[in-house]
């Protein structure tokens, strides 16, 4: 019998990079669900999802493996670091939304160290000071030419997500950006 | 760098995630199958072009995705004021006043 050729996925990222003051690694595979809803559904949603999606402008939540990003007044990003079934638990939560899920369209990149900021600030024309981007903030915008969602994660650490045929562009421009940092 | 405040995020942010979106405050036709074409061309096409005050369109595309309306000064580039997508044109005299009173201060 022949032998089943099975594709494998190549990651979009091989390389690493960053230099002392903003270090770049790829990060690993996640679920990613873009999810659009109305407010009447969002206590059924956050119960079934396990973490309260927020409603302020450019905050999120998170509960354990588990982040919601609020994106804009019904859209948030959602996404499960130990890659668990978010269009399930959307699915359960017998509520009218939309959920698509955009876990192979992202990908993203931990920029952490002191120059973090700096880096991200090379193409990305948001406040990063602690008082108008404190962690846990998030928001879509602008890196250089490609859309990114911006999460901070630690004082001295975000998350940058990108889609995937843009993360070549996005991990080059941020190398150059943390170069950039170190002087 | 121009700011612009958007409504929904609560934040004045870069030019650089908005992009214009024509003016604001066109009503489409509720009976569109029925008027002539003169009218739907001045309802369609023509707009004013302005020098100065001008109510449009924004979105806010690599922000929050939200349309919203904005009044702008077309010479200055000015933003006077932004308000939310249905909500009505704002009283834009009381803020060219409170701006000339301004100006006349200093
Ligand atoms: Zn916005």
């Amino acid at each position: 019998m022949a032998d089943q050729a099975i594709a494998s996925r190549r990651a979009a990222l091989t390389s690493r990079g960053g230099s002392a003051e903003a270090i770049l690694t790829p990060a690993p595979a996640a679920t990613r669900i873009s999810l659009r809803a109305g407010a009447d559904a969002l206590p059924a949603l956050s119960a079934a999802l396990g973490v309260t999606l927020p409603t302020r402008p450019k905050t999120s939540a998170s509960s354990g493996q588990r982040h919601a990003l609020w994106i804009g007044p019904d859209e948030w990003l959602v996404f499960d670091e130990s890659e668990a079934d978010l269009m399930g638990a959307a699915a359960s939560s017998g509520t009218l939304h939309s959920a698509v899920d955009i876990s192979h369209r992202n990908v993203a990149v931990i920029v952490s160290g002191p120059g973090a900021d700096v880096a991200i600030n090379s193409g990305c024309p948001q406040d990063l000071s602690p008082a108008i981007f404190p962690v846990g903030a998030c928001s879509r915008t602008i890196f250089g030419k490609a859309e990114i969602i911006l999460f901070r994660t630690a004082e001295d650490q975000f998350r940058v997500e990108c889609w995937r045929s843009f993360s070549p562009f996005v991990f080059g421009l941020l190398s150059e950006g943390a170069a950039d940092a170190s002087h | 760098m121009l700011l612009i405040y958007c409504p929904y995020c609560e934040e004045e942010r870069s030019e650089l995630e908005f992009r214009g979106a024509g003016d604001a405050h066109i009503a489409r036709p509720a009976n569109i199958a029925d008027i002539t074409d003169e009218e739907f061309e001045e309802y369609f096409f023509l707009r004013q072009n302005p020098k100065g005050l001008i109510f449009e369109r924004w979105r806010h595309i690599h922000g929050c995705g939200r349309f919203f309306n904005a009044a702008r000064d077309t010479v200055s580039d000015r933003f006077y004021t932004t308000y939310k997508a249905g909500e009505p044109k704002p009283d834009i005299s009381a803020i060219l006043q409170s701006e000339q009173d301004k100006g006349a201060a200093k």
